[in-house]
């Protein structure tokens, strides 16, 4: 069995549901990253694994021992775990103290706490700090003692919800590259929220996306990001590009969607008559300004309705017959001095579109 | 004017000079309500806990009641320690009516609902995510309510020295059930009361400056205590 199942799990408050059938399997020593938008319901789920709440219905299984029933069974399986909430939180008192906490409730002895404290804060880069107050620390400060209390206790599934939300780049690197540490040291499950999806693909082996409650999609994280399962997820995923059609023909696999007048070719098993959407990632259209002679099946011509810089890359909004969205880098848009109301030549690849059946 | 003039500076001499009745008296006081203050809140901050921590049907009438009962007239209390403590009350086997123990009993009973009421709020005060913080890190039921009631430690003081100053401030329950018998349970707020009714306004004076400075000293020791 795996450490964690999770079967046929609701979750209410009053008419609201929170959390809907979730089903999820987590094996030891996996990194699973629950991705989804704010809201949909990541921190509840993340509540019942760490046995915080009950749930309305459903099972949870830890280590083959039902956890879903109140009693004692409970607080020992807490034990083997440790959750870091989203909001960085210490105790009003030393940092020293704050992650002596989980081992004191655990019974250690002074010793054993001093050594492991001693040496939590030397991974966390804290020992200069470990007789300050707490409270006195900054926001990525605090999330890195709260992240080595948790660790503190050796916990066989640590649990982080957006553990890097609200604090600036370099406090994020810092923690992203802890936890990449915890992960190769400590070989510990992880179960980790987090609505920045380029985050889930950095460290998570498995991508769980949950969106209103519902898990839509759990695989490998390049899977639910070429090949989403549905437009929610598609969109979630950054898929700007989301036209409906329906097949025309399908002639050995290259199959041909008329999206209303056009054509788009992609390569797909469905066949002629089924109704899908058509998802382009932005990253994968090319723009040009002559119609060049290219691999690429389909180019259609449109003009430019907007320019968008984005960090170093330039978003840019064509009106192709229908909205056609492109990422090009700030240097290409300079080259081609690409501007509102310009006529450009959009191409991709039929191999770059991914086809979601409707 | 003068008179109060003359009482003021008769009082700073009772005071300086160590009056020997001034001393006992004052020290009966602190005794009586220290005494009351630390039974009460042994038994309060616990209760509060247990009534924070839970969910209970009838859980917001009580606190409503609770904090009711935060103004109830010291004389009502002192009546119905009476009644209780009285020769032919349900208690009066125990002779303790006009003692300092009853005195001390009456006192817990007053201040019970501000520390109760106090306690409980200064506890919802408390960030939930110190709540869930703990619990994650596998601390039991009574393990978090510590660290929550350590968290709101500077609430749970102050809850404890309003429940003092009330304790020591009073004078009607002090009058009724300890019955101001000099050298025995004569305390500062009913000598107050007796002198100035006697004329003897001096020591009345006297008394009063050292109700002051007590209330003083017992809010800097616990401010000391609850910033360690």
């Amino acid at each position: 069995m795996s450490l964690i199942e999770v079967r046929s799990l609701y979750k209410r408050y009053g008419e609201k549901e929170a959390l809907k059938n979730i089903n999820i399997k987590v094996e030891r020593g996996e990194v699973l990253a629950i991705i989804g938008p704010t809201g949909a319901g990541k921190t509840t789920l993340l509540y019942l694994l760490d046995l915080l709440e009950m749930p309305t219905s459903g099972r949870i299984y830890f280590d083959g021992m039902d956890v879903t029933q109140p009693g004692k069974v409970r607080l020992e399986a807490r034990r083997r775990m440790a959750f870091v909430i989203q909001k960085p939180t210490v105790f009003n008192t030393t940092v020293y103290d704050n992650i002596a906490y989980g081992l004191k409730w655990r019974g250690a002895g002074k010793s054993s706490i001093r050594q492991k404290v001693d040496s939590i804060l030397e991974m966390v880069n804290l020992s200069a700090d470990k007789n300050r107050n707490a409270r006195t620390l900054s926001g990525g400060e605090a999330q890195r003692v709260a992240i080595a209390r948790a660790l503190a206790i050796e916990p066989e599934v640590l649990l982080l919800d957006e553990p890097t939300a609200n604090l600036d780049p370099v406090s994020t690197s810092r923690i992203e590259e802890l936890i990449t540490n915890v992960i190769h040291r400590y070989n510990t499950t992880i179960i980790m929220a987090t609505h920045d999806m380029s985050q889930g693909q950095r460290l998570a082996n498995r991508i769980g996306v949950l969106i209103n409650g519902e898990i839509l999609q759990t695989g490998g994280s390049i899977e639910v990001f070429t090949s989403p399962r549905n437009r929610e997820v598609a969109k979630f995923v950054g898929v700007e590009n989301i036209i409906d059609g329906v097949i025309l023909k399908n002639e050995e696999g290259l199959v041909a969607i008329d999206i209303g007048g056009k054509a788009i070719e992609a390569v797909s098993d469905y066949s002629a008559g089924e109704e899908v959407c058509v998802c382009v990632r932005p990253e994968d259209i090319t723009l040009a300004l002559s119609p060049a002679a290219s691999s690429a099946r389909n180019s259609f011509t449109g003009k430019i309705t907007r320019v968008v810089p984005v960090g170093p890359l330039t978003r840019v909004e064509i009106d192709c017959g229908f909205p056609l969205i492109a990422l090009v880098t700030k240097r290409s848009a300079e080259e081609l001095n690409l501007a509102s109301a310009m006529e450009v030549y959009a191409s991709f690849k039929a191999t770059g579109v991914h086809i979601i059946k409707k | 004017m003068i008179e109060i003039w003359h009482g003021l500076t008769k009082a700073i001499e009772l005071i300086i000079s160590l009056d020997p009745e001034v001393l006992e008296i004052a020290g009966r006081s602190l005794r009586i309500s220290v005494a009351s203050t630390f039974l009460a809140s042994l038994l309060c901050i616990p209760l509060s806990s247990l009534i924070h921590f839970h969910r209970f049907p009838g859980k917001r009438i009580l606190i409503n009641l609770i904090q009711t009962f935060f103004s109830i007239p010291t004389v009502a209390i002192g009546l119905f320690v009476f009644v209780l403590f009285s020769r032919a009350g349900p208690l009066g086997g125990l002779n303790l009516l006009f003692t300092p123990t009853v005195m001390v009993l009456g006192q817990m009973i007053l201040i019970t609902p501000i520390l109760l009421g106090l306690t409980i709020s200064a506890l919802s005060g408390v960030d939930k995510a110190i709540l869930d913080t703990a619990r994650s890190l596998g601390a039991s039921g009574f393990q978090t309510a510590v660290v929550v009631l350590r968290e709101a430690r500077f609430a749970v003081t102050a809850a404890v020295i309003m429940g003092f100053g009330r304790a020591i401030s009073e004078v009607g329950l002090a009058l009724m059930v300890g019955g101001n018998i000099r050298g025995f349970t004569r305390v500062i707020t009913t000598a107050i009361s007796l002198e100035t009714s006697k004329g003897d306004l001096e020591l009345s004076i006297a008394l009063g400056i050292i109700l002051i400075f007590i209330a003083l000293v017992v809010n800097i020791a616990l401010n000391r205590i609850q910033q360690r």
